[in-house]
């Protein structure tokens, strides 16, 4: 099974994503100031940094739920467009840390939400069922069953979001990203509040997505998660990028350990 | 009380009638023989010419109703429906046509029911936007109102402004038309609005509308209303003369009774396959969580204004038919008030479902007339009885499939085999 459709195979040395001097205040407070951040194909990298460093906010810019006050991101050679759904579109999918799903529908339904904006038929088609609906609803469901094994929930489809357990709630965010047939994927702390045992099985996940070749930019405070599955490692502090390379320099940095912990007296 | 239901529905759960079980032909016999009980029982309530009488008949029926609830049997009722729902579709449309048959000629009931008909249109194109999108419109009525007096202007009313008499299916289909475009212009700036604000704005949409009728003497005559619309005629059919079917004589409303079950069947279909297409899922995320669907690729805006304008159109079709039932149009009929009734309808029944939507507008018509003894208090003794609703049964008399589930489901990992197995090997570190 395949998972990235909309990535383009052949060899790229462009990066997927660009993004320069991303400049975002709120009031008084620069949470993120002048950050500049690249994707290359097939990479998985790791976004760190201590709580309130702007992670997040710098997701939300990337993902057009927060407009940047200044800079320029790119994607695949392309200016991001501006609002959220388009983004999504153009091939940049998300999860959220505070997990978003649709409570009251079921896990397939989910997932079937994420097909919106792969499907096109309109109201005409949808009341007739005629033309390109029933295909339309074939193929989303049956990719959207192969999603949810994919992401290890293959017999879960008929519960009710809110109903599945904590880590299942997180995988199925991932199934539903997935869905939109993301050419990047975003995932904003997917661990976040699972045990030692689900986050080695959501590392296992992200590892199989990146070897469809799916490249994947991760938010994660989970050290054991980032330096064992990342490529690349950008520590972001106060709004700005701290130092960013090989797990192991970034590991390796005082200037991080300072970071986080404080300089020790 | 609500500690004793739901252990009621735990022990309901091991009866062994809980889940749809039987042969076909019980459970098809039982969808047709409860349909029909369902209206010999309507039918013997609006015999009862008293109002004291009705109100023991109402409540003699809701205790059995409850009964069937608590004994588990309305469980197995509502999944040999769901199993078996195109009998059931059937076996309501034979029950809802067979109905004026029931009445000896006498118009009224059929009357009122044909008003009831045009009222769960409305309430179905109010459960698209506020069922199913989750948008708060407290000025629904407006809609239904444009729909009404595009009807009325066009449709050749004596006592009208423009002279002229379209045909009827044109007549219907404008008035869809105008209603949704209404819709749009109303929708366009409101929809950036969530939650409470949405509503009160539309609330004022809806007041907006009411004024303007009222004042615009040079198009809507205002306040005298529209009046002298004729009955419909169709080729050589006129819906407003008795006819004779089977050797029974059939009152002049029959007619429009029978066009009404013909709209709410196409309002249903309309309904029905919206919810289960990519637009009702969209539509149902955005009520679920706005920004997640706009993050998932879904232009809520496009989404939320397409809600209203399918929604104003379903009002819109239902007044134009309706301006023809009741043969004037005047603002004092799209007011506040019926705005909150059609909302009511919605909640009362169960958002988003079409059974709800039509159990709801029924009984927010038929109980109102029956009570007219208590005109004083009909209001009064109306919200004690939607607080009591909201109290006992949030979810609606008939709740969505979504909400039961969220009712019935246990944790999926309960160790019961059904929670979800892990992905591949678990890599250890």
């Amino acid at each position: 099974m395949t998972v990235a459709t909309a990535v383009d195979t052949r060899l790229d040395a462009r990066p997927v994503l660009q993004a320069s001097g991303v400049i975002k205040r709120f009031g008084g407070l620069t949470a993120v100031g002048g950050v500049d951040f690249s994707v290359l194909e097939g990479e998985i990298v790791g976004l760190i940094g201590p709580n309130g460093a702007g992670k997040t906010t710098f997701f939300n810019c990337l993902t057009g739920l927060e407009v940047p006050d200044e800079g320029r991101i790119t994607y695949r050679g392309k200016a991001l467009p501006r609002r959220p759904h388009a983004v999504t579109k153009a091939g940049l999918a998300r999860t959220f840390q505070n997990i978003r799903l649709f409570p009251d529908m079921t896990a397939l339904e989910n997932v079937l939400v994420g097909r919106h904006c792969r499907t096109r038929a309109g109201v005409l088609e949808a009341v007739t069922r005629m033309g390109r609906f029933r295909r339309e609803e074939r193929e989303s469901l049956s990719r959207a069953r192969e999603l949810l094994s994919f992401v290890g929930l293959p017999s879960s489809g008929d519960w009710l979001a809110r109903n599945l357990p904590y880590g299942d709630q997180r995988r199925l965010e991932v199934a539903r990203a997935l869905a939109t047939e993301p050419g990047l994927l975003l995932l904003d702390e997917p661990t976040a509040g699972m045990n030692p045992h689900e986050t080695a099985g959501v590392m296992a996940l992200v590892r199989r997505i990146r070897e469809q070749g799916l490249p994947v930019v991760v938010i994660e405070h989970d050290m054991r998660f980032i330096f064992g599955l990342c490529d690349r490692v950008v520590v972001l502090v106060q709004g700005k990028v701290l130092t960013e390379g090989a797990p192991a320099e970034v590991q390796a940095n005082p200037a991080v350990v300072e970071a986080y912990l404080g300089k020790p007296a | 009380m609500s500690r004793l239901t739901a252990s009621w529905h735990k022990r309901a759960e091991t009866l062994p009638w809980a889940r749809a079980a039987g042969p076909t032909w019980l459970q098809i016999a039982a969808v047709v023989s409860i349909v029909g009980g369902v209206l010999a029982v309507t039918v013997v309530g609006l015999a009862i010419e008293e109002s004291n009488s009705f109100i023991v008949y109402l409540a003699v029926v809701s205790a059995a109703v409850i009964a069937l609830q608590l004994s588990g049997l309305g469980r197995w009722i509502s999944e040999t429906f769901t199993s078996h729902s195109r009998i059931a579709a059937v076996a309501g449309v034979a029950a809802a046509v067979a109905f004026p048959f029931t009445q000896g000629g006498s118009g009224y009931w059929v009357r009122v029911f044909a008003s009831i008909g045009v009222f769960a249109v409305a309430a179905l194109g109010l459960n698209v936007v506020v069922g199913l999108a989750g948008l708060l419109d407290l000025g629904y009525v407006a809609f239904f109102g444009v729909g009404a007096y595009t009807g009325a202007l066009l449709g050749g009313a004596r006592l009208g402004t423009i002279d002229v008499q379209l045909p009827f299916p044109a007549v219907v289909l404008i008035g869809g038309a105008v209603a949704a475009g209404v819709g749009v212009i109303i929708g366009a700036p409101t929809l950036r609005l969530r939650g409470d604000y949405l509503a009160i704005v539309t609330l004022g949409f809806g007041e907006i509308f009411r004024i303007t009728v009222n004042n615009w003497t040079g198009l809507t005559r205002g306040p005298n209303g529209v009046a002298g619309i004729p009955d419909l005629v169709v080729g050589p059919f006129d819906f407003g003369e008795r006819h004779e079917l089977f050797g029974i004589s059939l009152a002049g409303f029959t007619n429009y009774y029978f066009l009404e079950i013909v709209l709410l069947l196409g309002a249903i279909l309309v309904f029905t396959r919206m919810d289960q297409s990519r637009i009702g899922r969209a539509w149902v995320a955005i009520r679920e969580d706005e920004t997640a669907a706009e993050a998932m690729g879904i232009n809520t805006t496009r989404l939320k204004l397409l809600a209203f304008a399918i929604g104003a159109a379903m009002a819109g079709v239902a007044g134009t038919v309706n301006s023809h039932v009741t043969s004037q149009v005047s603002p004092d009929s799209y007011t506040f008030i019926e705005s909150i009734l059609l909302v009511a309808a919605v909640v009362l029944g169960g958002m988003g479902t079409v059974p709800g939507a039509l159990l709801g507008s029924t009984l927010l018509f038929v109980i109102p007339e029956k009570l007219r003894a208590f005109q004083q208090s009909r209001l009064l003794l109306f919200g004690i009885a939607l607080i009591l609703i909201m109290r006992f049964r949030p979810q609606g008399l008939i709740p969505s499939r979504r909400r039961t589930r969220e009712l019935q489901a246990d944790d999926p990992s309960g160790g019961d085999g059904l929670g979800a197995p892990r992905a591949g090997p678990v890599p250890v570190e």
